[in-house]
């Protein structure tokens, strides 16, 4: 009787070591940080969802899920409401700071056609560095004060450099380095993450109810979503920039938004734009 | 027997108006309390990013009510702002996990 028990006792045992084992597994590798994995789910997702999409049609949001919406906006495209952002934007940037020196003295390739490199993570600093962030930087490096993130001036700078890069694949890289890693999983808790009172995260709209009504809205899908700023919102009468769409996303949610360029928006763009990677720049672009 | 019952009246007035005089001169303490523990608890939403523009607009309401002097309806507004920034937290507390279960695998 004595033996049996001892055999039950250690089949138990091992069942359970099983058990834990097999419980642990699972979980280990789902906490493992692996953005190609998680570009190639996200992009599984979206085109699985949507398969009369094309993958490059996905940067044109709410029109690519609707086929009227994507009608008027073709038209709307003859005579498209970004233009004089557009314009404004090509001026400012040739336009020569005090000192004589422009913006294109503070980017490669004179700022021309580089809008799909950025958000990139600077391994100095240890942190994300967006186009909105490296544009004031640039300006506060010639002795001029910064622009506001979310106002016309900033919305026009980076109309002209993602016009000049249109077509081109979004490429985000993550260099190997740990704290850049970080920031992409930061960025991927954020956008997951939900908050405000309406207890919304990004993903409720982005990845739950892309093609679904809010309102009046038509909802975007979060894949190609960042390829498309900064966009004229007929809903603002006006331009946005990025910071713009993050701060009103979050209060719309009963959210109390932080300061534009803080970490956590600077992460999200950095995850958004990564899994974005490969589909086209499609900014400026135009908003219902 | 009439100077009976104006006594029994009289009493049932002051019975009446005492305690709520003494509402009203509590009711002002009531109010810092309630506020107070609003903002605490707001404050904590605040360390963990997670603050909601209702539980600021409820406590702007709960000030404006007060300086009103109406602290029945301030108190009301500080506790409700307490329980919006303590719903607040549990909510970025539970977050810290339940992400995952969203994300596109």
């Amino acid at each position: 009787m004595r033996p049996r028990s001892a055999i039950y006792l250690a089949s138990a045992a091992l069942a359970l070591a099983a058990l834990t084992l097999a419980g642990s597994l699972p979980s280990d590798a789902a906490d493992k940080i692996d953005p190609v994995a998680d570009a190639k789910a996200f992009r599984k997702f979206f085109t699985d969802k949507f398969p009369k999409v094309k993958l490059e049609d996905f940067v044109n949001g709410p029109y690519s899920m609707n086929e009227d919406l994507y009608r008027q906006w073709q038209e709307k495209e003859q005579f498209p409401p970004y233009e004089f952002s557009l314009e404004m934007g090509k001026e400012m940037f040739s336009k020569p700071f005090k000192n004589g020196k422009t913006y294109a003295d503070c980017f490669p390739n004179g700022g021309i056609g580089v809008r799909q490199n950025y958000p990139y993570f600077d391994e100095k600093e240890g942190k994300v560095i967006t186009l909105e962030l490296a544009l004031n930087r640039c300006r506060e490096a010639n002795g001029e004060a910064p622009y506001s993130y979310v106002r016309d001036e900033m919305a026009a700078l980076t109309a002209y450099m993602a016009f000049t890069s249109r077509g081109k694949p979004m490429d985000i890289k993550i260099p190997n380095d740990p704290r850049a890693l970080a920031a992409y999983e930061n960025g991927k808790e954020y956008f997951y993450t939900r908050r405000g009172q309406l207890n919304f995260s990004c993903a409720t709209c982005h990845v739950q109810s892309p093609g679904e009504r809010i309102r009046a809205e038509i909802l975007a899908p979060a894949l190609g979503i960042v390829n498309a700023m900064p966009i004229y919102r007929s809903e603002w009468s006006g331009m946005g920039t990025t910071s713009r769409r993050f701060t009103t996303c979050n209060s719309q949610i009963r959210g109390v938004p932080f300061s534009p360029q803080d970490d956590e928006y600077r992460n999200v763009e950095y995850y958004l734009s990564y899994v974005s990677n490969g589909l086209p720049i499609s900014g400026p672009g135009a908003r219902p | 027997m009439r100077i009976k019952m104006l006594r029994s009246v009289l009493s049932l007035v002051l019975l009446a108006a005492g305690p709520t005089y003494a509402t009203a001169a509590g009711s002002e303490d009531d109010f810092k309390a309630a506020y107070a523990a609003a903002e605490a608890a707001n404050k904590e939403a605040g360390s963990l990013r997670n603050q909601w523009t209702t539980t600021a607009a409820t406590l702007a309401a709960a000030k404006k009510a007060a300086d009103a002097g109406d602290f029945d309806k301030a108190t009301a507004s500080a506790k409700e702002a307490e329980a919006l920034a303590k719903a607040s937290i549990f909510q970025a507390t539970s977050e810290k996990t339940r992400w995952k279960d969203m994300e596109i695998r």
